[in-house]
């Protein structure tokens, strides 16, 4: 195992194309063995986030799979339509690029060698210049170049063609969490899609920049503030892949990652509809407990005592709180309720004012929800 | 200045701190420049490290991810302002520019001092305001993000900015009119060192795109001050608009710091082969066509950021025409080897690393140029090592050569040369095992700006670290022996590697208006006439006889 790492980087170093297009079983094992002794520890932490009974079991076992570190040496698995022409271009480009790599490397070694000065060596006369030769390495860098655009605009096209049957998922970014809300109404932290099947995300942000980013379905899209943006994918391979924030949104950045399921349209179906019949049926304070998991609560509060952004929710119940103008105020049901409602209108002295409003974003029984789960955790 | 002292040399001429802060002798403001910017190079450099030292392991290895952030920011911000843009316009460029025109000093003297008390003010601003502001946006400041946080802590980093941009705008002016009118008789455009044609082709880039830089970074106060919408969401402005902004400065910058670096490697790819430079005016015009073509390509830092489809195809076709100057230089410099009597001495280790280095940066442009590839390689790894293989692995290298070459010149000291070699072997190795492993992390889908990474690419990031290690080490060897080299290195000969343009006659190191007798235009680029002297150098035959 310690020299794979090595021959990994020297096939690198020498820009061996084939790489890319073989699963070269060298390469390919490659991704599997680090994740079989570095994944147990954060697969655990993933696991421990999702305790207690919120859905059907087998969906929680789905969540708890690990992600897809396939591929080959140069490129993710690949799981979407829209991966065939990025991962062609991507192919022709590597091919390319080696073998011009290769030509100049080789003749800058070459002629290091040859001309080397050293005794009885002396500068041979010739040309300093020689038009028709340069002007042949102006044209045919220039042909090169026209045919990479038409093909990388091809494979583009592809991916901002809109499909009028496509499934819509809508996507809220916030920092630091992915809301994805489903045709159903259901609302989930993951996103699971269909096989097979034209998916269009239409994406928000609460904040700041997000990206969007899915590297086994070789798509990419910022989301903006106060607009919308829109990407279109059909996932063409089941599987559990790594969903990435890729626009820098600060401090959790490299936390924003969750995971992209694709699965059979019936299983997506039935995921749907049970998740959503059993958190229609669950327990407020599990209900509420999945809210701050899974919209943003949990950037700036705490459930263990500690103090983040915000108080912690951890046995703040029933207790008086000193507000900004003096006054003790007690925490109960209303005052959660116009905390998350009207944040800045109770604010409390030591925290930055910076909560924003979830009305309109919260339903009634979430709201109850969170009310029961602060409360459970006196 | 001191007209009475013509034979002095300009460390000689006039002593004491006060005659260095006042002076307005280009070598002197030069060279504080270049302490300036070695002083900044290894404070970026540090801040490098500790970032490749937090990502030995996933999770925690030695910061949060505030601080990490605050590592990273701190890093690109000082790099790029205080170190690439002006490395080598303002300090080789001012030590050399007028002497490779048989020229006393710069047009503006004064404007000169004042770019390099501008470029000082700057940099105290933009430090002070990112370690006590604790500002973590990265150094592209993008909004929203930018805007939030503790009321206005980027408003003087983005000031410190606004003044590093009119230091360069001063710099850019001065060299404009220096080489329209201060070439001499004899000298005209086409025999002028292919080191002027760069540094000309970069004045003009910093004349015409870093106002564009002032007028967005007081946008950004007015909508603070003012609270008008403009690139603020919540007051109805577009934060893809600054994008737009941004980028229509600092792409250009971009060549900025790379056009220069492309001459400093023209010099010295000649002088060590012994040989006339290969196509002469095909590298003289494709640094004038680099210059044009760089305004004309920043929306390809936006294919995925909601630009419009139609404006992604028109910038990644002209993205494609950068492309082509950039090859031609390549093959030239390739060409040039050829035939030759190569000196494998420490500037032309430099110099081939350069060919190598900017070749891998440019080819794995085509990537990122290439729209549907793009779309997948944005903002992960794959660009982090496509842009350092052209900032540090091209300018960067390119700037250290051209230290060593004109180092002599300039201080009257030899480097240790067997060391001065290692240590360019040493970037070498060191870099490409930094950024190599990145371009397969990249293309297998790690984000960048990632305090956590996922198990997988640890050992990607193993070997990065590994490799930065490695340059950094070799980095702060030359920093020490550079300078200690001012006190114990050799005396340098007046010519010491056979090198044709007008600098080479000057005395060593040179007097305070550069030369004692009018400087002899010869063929530039002809090494025949040329022979080692006894004292190490290189003499023309006809002064030997």
């Amino acid at each position: 195992m310690k020299t794979k790492p090595f021959l990994l980087a020297l096939a690198l170093v020498i820009g061996i194309a084939g790489h890319a297009f073989a699963q070269a079983p060298a390469a390919g094992q490659a991704p599997p063995a680090p994740a079989a002794t570095g994944a147990p520890a954060a697969q655990a932490d993933a696991q421990k986030k999702d305790e207690g009974p919120k859905l059907p079991a087998w969906i929680e076992e789905l969540n708890a799979e690990p992600w897809d570190t396939g591929g080959n040496f140069w490129l993710p698995t690949s799981a979407s339509e829209e991966a065939y022409g990025s991962d062609y271009m991507f192919i022709v480009v590597l091919g390319l690029s080696g073998f011009f790599f290769v030509g100049i490397l080789g003749a800058v070694v070459y002629f290091v060698i040859k001309y080397r000065a050293r005794e009885g060596h002396a500068p041979e006369p010739s040309s300093s210049h020689n038009d028709a030769l340069e002007i042949t390495w102006t044209v045919i860098p220039t042909i090169i170049v026209v045919f990479l655009f038409v093909g990388g605009w091809q494979g583009y096209i592809k991916m901002k063609t809109r499909q009028p049957d496509a499934i819509q998922i809508k996507v809220v970014a916030k920092k630091w969490n992915w809301d994805f809300q489903y045709p159903n109404g259901l609302h989930l932290p993951n996103l699971y899609v269909p096989k097979d099947r034209p998916i269009e995300l239409q994406m928000t942000s609460m904040d700041v920049l997000h990206s969007f980013f899915v590297p086994a379905f070789r798509v990419k899209q910022d989301i903006i503030p106060r607009r919308y943006s829109y990407l279109d994918f059909v996932p063409n391979r089941l599987g559990t892949y790594r969903l990435y924030c890729a626009e820098y949104c600060g401090r959790d950045h490299s936390l924003m990652k969750v995971k992209a399921f694709v699965l059979d349209y019936s299983k997506w179906e039935r995921l749907l509809t049970e998740a959503k019949a059993a958190m229609e049926n669950m327990d407020p304070k599990d209900l509420g407990k999945l809210v701050f998991e899974t919209k943003g609560c949990n950037g700036c509060h705490t459930v263990d005592g500690s103090a983040k952004i915000g108080p912690s929710w951890k046995g703040t119940f029933g207790q008086k709180a000193a507000m900004a103008d003096g006054a003790q105020v007690e925490v109960n049901a209303d005052y959660i309720r116009t905390a998350i409602m009207e944040p800045q209108k109770q604010s409390r002295p030591g925290f930055p004012p910076s909560m924003p409003t979830y009305a309109g974003q919260l339903s009634e029984k979430e709201v109850n929800g969170v009310i029961a789960y602060i409360e459970s955790l006196k | 200045m001191s007209a009475d002292t013509p034979n002095i040399n300009f460390f000689e001429a006039k002593r004491g701190i006060a005659n260095w802060l006042y002076t307005l002798d280009h070598k002197r403001i030069g060279l504080m420049y270049l302490f300036g910017i070695l002083g900044a190079l290894l404070l970026g450099g540090f801040f490098a490290l500790l970032v490749r030292t937090e990502l030995l392991l996933p999770g925690q290895t030695i910061v949060g991810p505030e601080t990490y952030n605050r590592f990273f920011t701190l890093h690109g911000a000082v790099m790029v302002f205080l170190v690439i843009i002006p490395g080598i316009p303002a300090a080789l460029g001012n030590m050399v520019l007028p002497i490779q025109l048989g020229a006393p000093d710069v047009a503006f003297p004064k404007l000169n001092l004042a770019s390099f008390y501008l470029w000082c003010s700057g940099a105290i601003c933009l430090l002070v305001s990112i370690v006590a502001g604790a500002i973590d946006t990265g150094w592209t400041f993008y909004t929203p993000y930018s805007l939030g946080g503790e009321a206005g802590a980027v408003l003087p980093a983005v000031l410190g900015a606004f003044l590093l941009g009119f230091s360069s705008i001063f710099t850019g002016l001065n060299f404009l009119v220096t080489i329209h009118k201060f070439r001499p008789q004899g000298m005209g455009w086409f025999q002028m060192p292919l080191n002027l044609w760069a540094l000309y082709a970069t004045a003009l880039m910093q004349v015409l795109a870093t106002p564009v830089l002032g007028i967005t970074l007081l946008l950004l106060f007015v909508e603070h001050a003012m609270h008008i919408g403009i690139f603020d969401p919540t007051l109805g402005g577009d934060p893809v608009l600054f994008q737009h902004f941004f980028w229509f400065y600092s792409h250009p910058a971009v060549y900025i710091m790379i056009v220069p670096g492309m001459g400093v490697a023209s010099e010295l790819i000649t002088t060590f082969s012994r040989k006339p430079i290969f196509g002469y005016r095909f590298i003289a015009y494709s640094s004038i066509s680099l210059a044009l073509l760089s305004f004309l390509v920043w929306g390809h830092h936006m294919f995925v950021s909601g630009q419009s489809p139609l404006a992604n195809l028109v910038f990644s076709a002209l993205t494609f025409t950068v492309a082509i100057p950039s090859a031609i230089k390549v093959f030239n410099w390739a060409g040039t080897l050829y035939k030759g009597d190569i000196r494998l001495q420490t500037p032309m280790l430099y110099g081939l690393s350069f060919i190598i280095l900017f070749t891998i940066g440019g080819l794995t442009g085509l990537f990122l140029a290439v729209l549907a590839s793009d779309v997948h390689l944005h903002d992960t790894y794959f660009v982090v090592a496509h842009f350092h293989y052209v900032m540090m692995g091209s300018t960067l290298v390119a700037f250290l050569g051209g230290l060593h070459y004109w180092w002599p010149k300039i201080t009257g000291r030899m480097y240790p040369e067997r060391l001065g070699q290692l240590c360019a072997v040493g970037v070498f190795v060191g870099f490409n095992l930094t950024f190599l492993p990145q371009f397969v992390m990249g293309s297998r889908g790690m984000p960048r700006r990632y305090w956590d990474f996922d198990p997988e690419f640890t050992i990607f990031h193993q070997l990065s670290s590994i490799g930065a290690f490695i340059l950094g080490i070799s980095m702060f060897i030359q920093v020490v022996y550079l300078m200690a080299s001012l006190k114990v290195g050799k005396k340098a000969p007046r010519n010491p590697w056979g090198g044709t343009t007008l600098e080479w006659q000057a005395p060593t190191p040179p007097t305070t208006f550069n030369f004692t007798e009018p400087p002899v235009l010869h063929e530039i680029y002809n090494y025949d006439d040329f022979v080692e002297a006894e004292d190490g150098g290189w003499i023309r035959k006809s002064e030997k006889a």
